[in-house]
Order: C-alpha cells, then sequence, then structure tokens
C-alpha cells in the first residue's frame, strides 16, 4: 500500500490541536501528482505493450505480402517455334529433342549470336520448362509439326526476378546474375512486346522443381491433405469416445486419474518429440513407408488427439446436469443418455475443437522433418503410402534454397497456407456462432 | 482378392446381418403378438447381429495384416537355395530386398538370377495363396457370426445390454489411447537413449563442455573424434528461451494488464483475437520472417553499431520465438487477472488506491500462482520449439553468453542428427534420442 494511505486513516482534524503536523490530506496531496504520473504511465505501458505486440503481427504480415505477392504472377516471353520435322522423332514424339526446337527458334531471331559462350547466355533467358511446354503441345496437336507458331513461354527465374525489379540494373556487371549483353536482348523483347506478365498457374499445378520459375504448391498441398484427411478420420472418433467415456462414465479410479494426468501431460509435450516417436515406432519398428502421408497423418493424429479430447471434454460439461436426469428419468440406459441426448448437444463445441487442432496440425513441421516428409519429391502423390512432403515442408524446404526466385516463392506458399488457416479458424468461428447455445 | 473389395464386401455382409438380426426380432415380435415382448429395441437385435459378423472378421484381418510378412518371408526363405540360407543376414535382408522388388516391378540392384527370378514367382504365389486364404477365412467367420448371433435371438435376449457392453469397451479403449501414447514415447525414445548411453557414459552426456556429434565408420578416419557433451546445447537452449522470454513476459503480461483492467470493451474485443492469431500462426512461418528479416535486421543494426554480430545470432532466434509466446502469457494471464474477484478491486479503490496502485499490489500478487503457471508453460513451449531455430540459429554448439553469436539448441540437434540418411545404430542417431529424453523429461517436470 503507498505510504501516503496509511496517512488517510488518521482523524483529520488533528491539524487544529498540532499545526505544526502536516495534514494528512497535504500528504496525499503532495504525492498526488507523482502517483497519477506513474497511473498514467502505467496505463501507457500496457498501450504500448499492445501496440507493440500487434505491430509485430502487422510487420509479419507486411513482409510476407510484400515478399510474396509477386510470384502469383510470372514473367513470360513470346517466342515464334518452327515446330521443326528434323527435331521430332516420329516414333518416339515424346522423346524429341525439344529444347533444339527452342535452341533454334531463339538463334533465328538472334542470327548474330554466335560464339557458344553467348549462344549459352541467349538460351539461358528461357526456362527449361519451356522444351516442356513444347513437348505437351505436340503430344497433343501432332499437326502441329511442320508449321509455325507463336507460344508464350516462361522466362528463367533471373529474369522474372530482374521485371520484378528484385535485381537491379545499376550495379557493376559482375555483381549481376544478367550481363549486359543478357540485358540488350531482353530490352529487344521489351520493345517489341514479347515480354508480359501473366499469371503464375504453374505455381498451383505442379510439384516441386529445383528451378523456381517451375516449382508449385500442388504436390505439398496434396500431401498436407491426405495426411490431415488421415489425421481427421482417426483422431475425431477417437478423441470423441475418450472424451465421452472420461466424461460420462468413467469411475473414479486410479487408471481413470492417471488418464486424465497423461492427456493433460501430452497437450504440453513439444512437438518433435511426437516426430521421435514415429520414427521410432511406425517407422522403425513396423516398417511403415518412410515420407509417407499414412506415417505423417498417425503421428498427428497422436499430436492433436489430447486437444480434441481437451476440447469434447469441456464441451460435454457445458451441457446442463438436467438433460442427464430427464433422459435417465425417462427410462433411457446411461449410454442412450449419453449418445442420443448429450452427445448431440455438444457435437458443435467438439467440431470446433477438432477444426482447431486440425488447423495447427497443418501448420506442424517438426514432427515431419522427424519421419522423412522433408525429400525433394516432384510428383504430385496419389496415394497414402507415396512419399509425400506436406505445405509446412516445403516452406522449409524452399525457405533454404539460395536462388532468390525462392524467396517470393516461399512467401506466396506461406500466403496460401495462412489463407488456408483463416479459412479453417473461420469455419470454427462460424460454427460456433450458429450452433453454441447458452444454458 | 484386393484388399479393398475384400473390405467393401464385408462391409456389405455387415449391413446385410443388421438387417437380418432386425426383422428376426421383429417377426419374433410378431408371433408373440406384441411387441413389448422383446427385451430390446429391434435396431439393437441388428445391431449386435451386424457385431458379431463383424468384429471376429476385423480382428483375422488385424492378425493377418501383421503376421503375413512374417510368414511368408519365412516359408520364403525356406525355399530359396541352401547357399543364399546360409548367407549372413543382412546380406539375406538384400536378396529378400530384391526379391520384393521384382514382384512390384521396381528397380532391381544388379542383373535378376533364375533363383531369385524363382524365388519372385514363389512369392508371388504365395502372396496369392495367402489372400485367398484370408479372403475365405474372413469371409465363413463372417457369414458364421451372423448366423450365430441371428440363431441366439429371442424375445428374453438382453441385446441392448450386450451392445452397450461391447460399446463402454470401445470408449475405455479410446480413452486408453494416452497411456498408450506415453507408453510409446518413453519406451521408444528411452531405448534408444540407453543403447547411446552404453556407447557415451552418461556423465559425459550431461556434463561434458565438447559437442560435436561425428563418428567416423573407420576409426583412422579424419574427425573421428566424436564428442557428445551436451552442456553448450543446454545452454543454448537456455538462452534462447530466455531472450524469448524476456521479449515475451514483459510484452504479454502488461498487455493482459491493460486489455483486462483499462481497454474500452470495443477494444478489448478487437486487440484480443488479433493478439491470439500470432499464436496461430504456423512455426515455420515465424522461421522464415526470422531468416529473412529480422537476423539481417540485427546484423545490421549491430554493424552500424560497431558490434560483430553471426547472421544467425540467437537474439533473433530469441525475439521472434518471444513474438510467438506473446499470446501464451497474455491470454492465460488475463485469464487469471479476470477471476480474481472484483470485492478485491473495490476495496483497494475504496481505500484510496489508484488503479495502478491496485493491480500492482493486489491484482497482481492474487493472480501470481496462475501467471506464473503460464509463464512456465511459455517455458517449456519456447524450449520445445523446433523450426523457428532449426531455420534462424546456428548449427554449432557454441558455449557462449554473448546472445550476438551463433548458439545451438537441443531441437536443432535432434533435427540435424535425424533429418537425411541416416544407420540406426550410430550414436550420432542415437544421441538424438537421448536429447529428446531429455526434452521429454524436462518439459514434463515444467508442467
Amino acid at each position: 500500500m503507498p505510504s501516503g494511505l496509511s496517512c488517510l486513516l488518521l482523524p483529520s482534524q488533528s491539524h487544529e490541536e498540532k499545526p505544526q503536523h502536516p495534514r494528512a490530506i497535504d500528504i496525499v496531496n503532495r504525492g498526488l501528482a507523482k502517483r497519477y504520473g506513474s497511473e498514467q504511465r502505467f496505463k501507457i505501458y500496457g498501450l504500448v505493450a499492445v501496440f507493440v505486440s500487434l505491430s509485430f503481427l502487422a510487420l509479419l504480415f507486411f513482409t510476407i505480402f510484400s515478399n510474396g505477392y509477386s510470384a502469383f504472377f510470372q514473367t513470360f516471353i513470346e517466342l515464334e517455334i518452327f515446330f521443326d520435322p528434323d527435331f521430332i522423332d516420329t516414333n518416339d514424339r515424346a522423346n524429341s529433342n525439344f529444347p533444339g526446337l527452342v535452341k533454334k527458334s531463339l538463334s533465328s531471331e538472334f542470327p548474330d549470336v554466335k560464339g557458344r559462350r553467348e549462344k549459352k547466355e541467349l538460351y539461358s533467358l528461357i526456362s527449361s520448362g519451356a522444351a516442356f511446354q513444347l513437348q505437351k503441345l505436340v503430344m497433343q496437336q501432332p499437326e502441329l509439326i511442320g508449321s509455325t507458331k507463336t507460344i508464350w513461354v516462361p522466362a528463367d527465374d533471373d529474369v522474372d526476378m530482374l521485371f520484378k525489379g528484385y535485381l537491379t540494373r545499376d550495379v557493376p556487371e559482375s555483381d549481376r546474375r544478367i550481363n549486359d549483353r543478357q540485358l540488350a536482348w531482353l530490352d529487344k523483347w521489351t520493345q517489341e512486346g514479347k515480354i508480359t506478365k501473366r499469371f503464375n498457374t504453374v505455381f498451383f499445378t505442379s510439384g516441386d522443381s529445383r528451378e523456381p520459375e517451375l516449382a508449385g504448391i500442388l504436390g505439398a498441398l496434396t500431401g498436407s491433405i491426405l495426411t490431415l484427411t488421415l489425421t481427421l478420420l482417426l483422431s475425431f472418433p477417437i478423441g470423441v469416445a475418450a472424451a465421452v467415456y472420461l466424461e460420462e462414465f468413467a469411475p473414479r479410479n486410479r487408471w481413470v486419474d492417471l488418464i486424465e494426468v497423461n492427456i493433460n501431460n501430452l497437450a504440453a509435450v513439444p512437438s518433435i518429440v511426437f516426430g521421435l516417436l514415429g520414427l521410432a515406432v511406425f517407422i522403425n519398428f513396423f516398417h511403415m513407408p518412410r515420407s509417407a502421408p499414412l506415417v505423417g497423418g498417425l503421428v498427428l493424429t497422436l499430436m492433436t488427439l489430447p486437444v480434441i479430447i481437451i476440447a469434447s471434454r469441456a464441451s460435454l460439461q457445458s451441457v446442463p446436469p438436467s438433460i442427464r436426469e430427464a433422459a435417465l428419468g425417462i427410462g433411457a440406459s446411461k449410454m442412450q443418455m449419453a449418445l442420443h441426448h448429450v452427445l448431440p448437444l455438444a457435437l458443435p463445441g467438439m467440431l470446433t475443437g477438432t477444426i482447431i487442432g486440425i488447423a495447427r496440425a497443418l501448420g506442424e513441421t517438426a514432427p515431419l522433418l522427424m519421419i522423412g516428409m522433408v525429400a525433394f519429391i516432384v510428383d504430385i502423390p496419389r496415394g497414402f503410402t507415396d512419399p509425400a512432403t506436406a505445405l509446412p515442408v516445403q516452406i522449409f524446404l524452399w525457405a533454404d534454397s539460395p536462388e532468390r526466385g525462392f524467396v517470393e516463392r516461399t512467401s506466396a506458399a506461406i500466403i496460401v497456407l495462412l489463407a488456408l488457416l483463416i479459412f479453417i479458424n473461420s469455419l470454427a468461428v462460424v460454427l460456433r456462432n450458429r450452433f453454441e447455445r447458452r444454458w | 482378392m484386393s484388399t479393398s473389395l475384400l473390405i467393401i464386401i464385408l462391409l456389405g455382409l455387415i449391413a446385410v446381418s443388421y438387417q437380418l438380426g432386425k426383422n428376426r426380432a421383429l417377426s419374433l415380435a410378431k408371433t408373440s403378438k406384441s411387441i413389448k415382448t422383446l427385451h430390446s429395441r429391434p435396431v439393437y437385435y441388428g445391431v449386435l447381429t451386424a457385431l458379431w459378423c463383424g468384429l471376429p472378421a476385423l480382428f483375422i484381418f488385424v492378425a493377418w495384416q501383421i503376421c503375413e510378412p512374417l510368414i511368408v518371408t519365412k516359408v520364403l526363405v525356406a525355399q530359396l537355395p541352401t547357399e543364399i540360407q546360409m548367407l549372413p543376414e543382412n546380406r539375406l535382408d538384400l536378396v529378400l530386398n530384391d526379391i520384393k522388388n521384382l514382384v512390384s516391378g521396381n528397380v532391381v540392384s544388379g542383373e535378376i538370377k533364375p533363383e531369385i527370378e524363382e524365388a519372385a514367382n514363389h512369392y508371388r504365389n504365395l502372396q496369392a495363396t495367402g489372400n485367398g486364404a484370408l479372403t475365405v477365412v474372413l469371409l465363413s467367420f463372417a457369414l458364421i457370426g451372423a448366423f450365430i448371433a441371428r440363431q441366439r435371438i429371442s424375445p428374453a435376449l438382453r441385446a441392448r445390454n450386450h451392445v452397450e457392453k461391447l460399446f463402454t469397451y470401445f470408449l475405455i479403449g479410446c480413452a486408453s489411447f494416452a497411456i498408450f501414447t506415453t507408453i510409446g514415447i518413453v519406451l521408444s525414445v528411452l531405448f534408444e537413449a540407453i543403447r547411446f548411453f552404453r556407447v557415451i557414459p552418461i556423465n559425459e552426456f550431461l556434463f561434458g563442455l565438447d559437442w560435436s556429434p561425428q563418428m567416423s565408420i573407420r576409426s583412422d578416419q579424419v574427425g573421428s573424434s566424436g564428442a557428445f557433451g551436451a552442456i553448450p546445447v543446454f545452454a543454448g537452449t537456455a538462452m534462447i528461451s530466455g531472450i524469448a522470454m524476456l521479449v515475451a513476459v514483459p510484452l504479454g503480461l502488461m498487455s493482459a494488464i491493460y486489455l483486462s483492467e483499462y481497454a474500452h470493451k470495443n477494444f478489448r474485443s478487437l486487440a484480443k483475437p488479433l493478439l491470439e492469431i500470432l499464436a496461430g500462426i504456423p512455426t515455420v512461418v515465424y522461421g522464415f520472417f526470422a531468416a529473412l528479416t529480422v537476423a539481417p535486421f540485427i546484423r545490421e543494426l549491430g554493424v552500424t553499431f560497431g558490434f560483430d554480430v553471426s547472421s544467425e545470432s540467437a537474439l533473433a532466434a530469441g525475439l521472434v520465438m518471444g513474438i510467438m509466446i506473446i499470446p501464451f502469457v497474455s491470454s492465460l494471464s488475463d485469464d487469471v487477472i479476470n477471476a480474481v474477484p472484483q470485492a478485491m478491486r473495490d476495496g483497494a479503490l475504496a481505500l484510496g488506491a489508484t488503479k495502478s496502485e491496485t493491480i500492482k499490489q493486489v491484482v497482481i500478487p492474487a493472480a501470481l500462482p496462475g501467471i506464473v503457471g503460464g509463464v512456465l508453460l511459455a517455458v517449456s513451449r519456447a524450449i520445445g520449439e523446433t523450426m523457428i531455430v532449426v531455420m534462424a540459429a546456428g548449427l554449432a554448439a557454441n558455449l557462449t553468453a554473448n546472445p550476438l553469436q551463433a548458439v545451438t539448441t537441443v531441437t536443432v540437434q535432434i533435427v540435424t542428427l535425424l533429418v537425411g540418411d541416416q544407420e540406426f545404430d550410430s550414436p550420432k542417431t542415437l544421441a538424438a534420442f537421448a536429447l529428446g529424453l531429455i526434452l521429454f523429461i524436462v518439459t514434463l517436470t515444467i508442467s
């Protein structure tokens, strides 16, 4: 208690008898300015704390978005391709010399490029994905062979970075990823209107790649969806059943106490320990396939179970006892009471808890690293036992890549991940607002 | 017959037997004129029949899935030529792998020998026989189960009690899952850790000052001296967590106080969910943020002030981790502060204390146990946090008190030791499990 306060308790008329003594109210008043000052300061500290925390959030979002939005667009270059029958193997069209076609088209565009090195520089402006694009085109429309067609092909990631403004022209040539000669060619294309930026469909329709301009998130997204489907299918029924047992049936004995303590402890165990469990038990002991969504789903199930059980129990507890008594009163058995009356009323709350648990599992990376879902996988996984990565692991992998192009792609993948999380969480909020009942 | 087709047939049988049981109960009721003569509602008779049909089949199916590879492999090995059978175990495994790859059409190492080819054919036959046997056994058990259950149906059969009893067992099983998980964690981590401590004495691990987990395959290799003293790793963890708590506790606590005591209702309802978003952002995003934005920023700042800052400084990782932890501290403290009875505040205010004096001298002391609990929870979160430190903190185990240098943490070491190819018996891999054990014990003690 402040020192001034204790004086308040003295009788206030004391000043008339002993005028030399200071009046209590004076002591209080004297300290008042200081105390109000510290009151103000304290309040401001609090406000500052809130704003500092929120500004971190804003900074985080700003960094990610400012880095990532450009990845949704991609630089394309217009090329005139002559589908030369000499280059295309009629028997085995898929394995024809498509890179040769691209190179030939480039050489005919710039006939004065002669030296080996110069040619290599010229070819490097176009992404190696251009050859695949031609391959797809020829496979779909064999009648193209022998004709000429102008098509837009993706530019190399360095060119892409240049046009997005991440590489500047005013540094010395030796420090630049694109030299003066290449710049001149690109400028010529720009003048002719042969360079444009388009929506980056590759990013959403392809798997991982070593080339930033060809890398996409579809593979990782599919892996995440497979993993989470398994997690949801396993953890929701088990979690709800466990919660129903613990809330409605469990006798008060040691075993049940042990279970409860265990669930609360598991919720606090670091996720990486679950990864160790998955590695030792599922992969080493049961010999399940590495890098598979199957193992990932199992590990994440074990991780989300405590969350779901705790949320489901809270939801069951909020159902008033009168419902139970009424059900028992008209002759329902205990099981009928729990399953027919209490569970339906508690279900929205349980679903909300489950969705939040799943959202957390979606962002989880560390346990998946442990079980080997961190490999470089180009193919889109098609089943629970195919090798796969997950979206957050893909982010981790790209964040480690040195190419400048991957920085924006990492940010873009994060934007997708955050958008998914916001969607899932708002689903939980909607569900809660729609079905929540106050008793 | 493929497994999925088998499961579909089994599900169909279960549905049919449900109908059978229900109809049987109804017809029994009809013969005795009143449905009241039945002990349970007809549905329960149906469910009981379906369970009798499905459960034995399910058990057989699971048992077969576990035993099948073992049995088939054993039979296969017995059929192999004796010179292959005589091979040491790991070479034999290689041969078996080849056979399996041949069957599944994968790439096989080396050229295909005739005896391997033959064994592959044999393996294929064995698998086909096994699957056939499984189908027959499974379906006949399902049919017999359903038949017996249907025969036993009578008005006096206490079907509901049977069904409910089975369901209770299912519920107990689900509830015990948490125990099995814990046992699984403890056993898996403990066993590997014990194997590690057989190679490296536990004293050396816990109190050694040098951490360089390199184990050579040959003893005369360069850098063969592996050192497994974990003190630098523990110190790094403590430092990064400490920095995180220095950021998170003041900010989180002050935010909680402001939001619960001062803030207008509208501001509170806006700011609180926003703060909690911080806890919902995946940690890999924080890691990227730390590595891309915060670490270079701190480095530049250090350069302007003339400090030598490592690009993977403990400060950057700790700072970002602190941001992540703010909502843990704030929302838990918020709950506790709100739980302090209003009468205590009113009493202090009536004595003439200002609001901040009330908070500092009445509310906080009353809420202290809860706040400490929240902070401890945040500490255990910080110790176990992985992705931020993997992406933003270093790998080298420096024993230093300088937050501007790179340090490493327990979780970083686990990740680096276990990601990638590894053999399962080198101390290097086992060290990760030993670290995991320590991590598990520490977080368990804190919570």
